[in-house]
């Protein structure tokens, strides 16, 4: 009798681990921290009784390493666009085919077709947003849409101002700033995008993703950041407003992908088409106060998203945006130098 | 006469051989556990990079270069990697002052331990050991909410009306620092208690009879007696001190950066995957001369108990 009841339960553990090819189990999404609406999950699961489980990373470089490494256990991943053509030429997507899921539909017109998947073979949209400052408006009274916040820090905020140590869009930045274009190889800019970013960082006070907290609490008074982010501490902090720098911003989306080693493809299909509906992913903008790229979500998004000052982009800074792409491996190269350079 | 030393001789090898097979697993633990790795890290230290993280089959010692020299990005000259040259001064030097610290602190603690009374002994051990039991994350994050600018000690002392403003004390040398002296303390204290448990205290009784000032006893008797407890518990303090992650990260802001941060990444943002084996290697380096230097000195120390 006993013996029965042991082989039952290392039978039942068996199935557990290696997760069902039908909807009922589990599902392990890989995705950035404070960025994921647990309501949202709460319906999902739900309504296919799966058993949602997410990790946190902070860059994309560690998901990539990690995932790179196999066996991470993971079913999905959401890589910025930028990132997305390296996940597949890598082979590490799984080509679900999202383009021919029922919600599709949904997506809006200017991102059913992007560059960096095309006919969407791998990704759902997740969220989309832009790369600028955030400034505690009651320490600098000054105009916050620049980048001098960060690059040429203002008497009020030296030793007060925080960096997302995002890589590409920390020297994405400093590019803009100097004049340049994104992923440019010209080397007279690097040169002044190194020395730049080298002088700048005495005024810095930490390198950190944590901003929603540490803005909020006052251990940073600015930030470069992320608008999403920079919306959530403004409704903490009314005072904490998001700057677009007039010398250009990068413009990104992140992106549902499958992974190719996942164990559970099916659930996260389904996860996938889920994304695609507008109810679910308003939710979700909801909560993390992105825009997400599916029509008609905005009708299931908090009545102040609609015309937030970080989501609605100003006129005079509409034509500012550059899109997020992959920059060519030597220009990337650099972009590694420039960046070991300035973690002394 | 020659029977009895056979078996003698016999049973000595079945001893020997009896050894050897009851350390064959920890040795093929320790061979395969930490030997293995060690050759990877070797080996990938001799690779080129590729080009998203991971490496290329392809030996090159351009990652052993780089760890001290570095070309100039834009002009090609090679120089002195002053990035990495000045976070391993940095290391060594919070490392350095991290270990004297705990010692000035855990020294006076583990002496007043080891001068309670037999039963006492072991409820002040146990205290030591208490935050042992709560992970370093979040220890490390208390120390985080007491220090930062609207955190317990600011707010206090503004509402006494002491400071004007909040004093910035997370993210600097300082922050670190507290943080390692904390975490490490028990590790110095540890073994000082396990020397000091053995000091003869009639002989400090004895220095004081001959009319010793008390600091005398303290430098001619004990500290000479319980030398090998500080080598030991310094040791144990700078080794992990070196290599220290969590701490400098946290409460450093990831703004400046120990060796640790370095390494870590060199294997994310960095993908240069052989420098970090490099930086990684380089580093075990200098623990070991620490412990070579602990092992010449522990030998060196000639006084005897008794």
């Amino acid at each position: 009798m006993k013996r029965i009841r042991i082989t039952l339960a290392i039978t039942a553990a068996l199935l557990a681990s290696t997760g069902l090819a039908h909807a009922e189990g589990v599902l392990n999404i890989y995705n950035w921290g404070n960025y994921t609406s647990p309501e949202m999950i709460k319906k999902f699961e739900d309504q296919y009784k799966v058993k949602v489980t997410i990790t946190d990373y902070d860059s994309n470089d560690t998901a990539l390493a990690k995932v790179r490494q196999g066996g991470s256990g993971f079913d999905m991943v959401v890589p910025s666009q930028n990132y997305v053509p390296i996940w597949i030429s890598e082979g590490l997507l799984l080509e679900t085919d999202p383009g021919k899921m029922e919600n599709f539909k949904n997506v809006a017109e200017q991102w059913k077709n992007p560059v960096f998947d095309p006919d969407r073979k791998y990704t759902v949209p997740w969220a989309m947003g832009i790369v600028g400052t955030v400034v505690n408006t009651d320490v600098y009274k000054g105009d916050i849409n620049t980048w001098g916040i960060i690059f040429d820090t203002p008497e009020e905020l030296k030793g007060k101002v925080n960096v997302v140590p995002e890589m590409t869009d920390v020297i994405d930045a400093a590019v803009l700033y100097n004049g340049g274009t994104k992923c440019t190889g010209d080397l007279t800019i690097l040169k002044k995008v190194r020395d730049t970013l080298v002088k700048a960082k005495p005024n810095w006070v930490a390198m950190e993703y944590g901003t929603i907290e540490k803005m909020g609490s006052g251990d940073f008074a600015a930030s470069s950041d992320w608008n999403g982010s920079a919306f959530r501490q403004r409704l903490a902090n009314p005072k904490i407003k998001f700057g677009y720098p007039k010398e250009g911003f990068v413009n990104w989306s992140d992106n549902l992908a499958v992974l190719k080693d996942a164990a559970n493809v099916e659930n996260a299909k389904l996860f996938q088409n889920f994304m695609m509906d507008p109810e679910n992913a308003g939710m979700n903008s909801a909560f993390h106060r992105y825009a997400n790229g599916v029509a008609g979500s905005e009708a299931f998004m908090p009545a102040d998203m609609k015309d937030a000052p970080e989501i609605k982009i100003p006129d005079e800074f509409a034509s500012k945006g550059v899109p997020s792409q992959t920059c060519p491996p030597e220009v990337q190269e650099l972009y590694t130098k420039i960046w070991t350079e300035l973690q002394k | 006469m020659s029977g009895a030393a056979e078996v003698m001789e016999t049973q000595a090898r079945r001893d020997v051989r009896n050894r050897w097979l009851l350390s064959l697993p920890a040795l093929l633990i320790i061979l395969l556990a930490a030997s293995g790795p060690l050759l990877i890290v070797l080996v990938y230290s001799f690779l080129t990079p590729g080009p998203y993280g991971d490496v290329q089959w392809q030996p090159t010692v351009s990652g052993w270069i780089n760890v001290f020299l570095e070309r100039d990005i834009f002009d090609e000259t090679l120089s002195l990697a002053d990035a990495h040259v000045s976070i391993f001064i940095r290391s060594v030097w919070l490392s350095l002052v991290t270990t004297v610290l705990t010692l000035l602190v855990g020294f006076p603690t583990a002496y007043f331990i080891a001068t309670r009374p037999d039963n006492s002994r072991e409820l002040w051990l146990f205290l030591i050991t208490i935050p042992f039991w709560t992970n370093l994350l979040i220890r490390t994050f208390a120390i985080l909410q007491i220090i930062r600018n609207e955190g317990l000690i600011n707010n206090l002392m503004i509402d006494l009306g002491l400071f004007a403003r909040p004093v910035q004390m997370l993210f600097t040398d300082g922050a670190i620092l507290t943080g390692m002296v904390y975490v490490y303390l028990p590790l110095m204290v540890l073994p000082l208690y396990a020397s000091m448990e053995k000091l003869d205290f009639r002989l400090v009784e004895a220095g004081y009879d001959l009319y010793a000032t008390p600091f005398r006893v303290l430098r001619r008797i004990i500290v000479p007696l319980v030398k090998p407890g500080i080598i030991a518990g310094s040791i144990l303090v700078f080794i992990p001190a070196l290599g220290a992650y969590v701490t400098p990260s946290i409460l450093g802001g990831g703004k400046n950066l120990m060796l640790g941060n370095l390494i870590e990444l060199q294997f994310g943002q960095g993908r240069n995957w052989p420098l970090g084996a490099a930086l990684s290697i380089t580093l075990m380096l200098i623990v070991m001369v620490a412990l070579l230097f602990y092992v010449r000195n522990a030998r060196g120390s000639g006084v005897r108990h008794g």
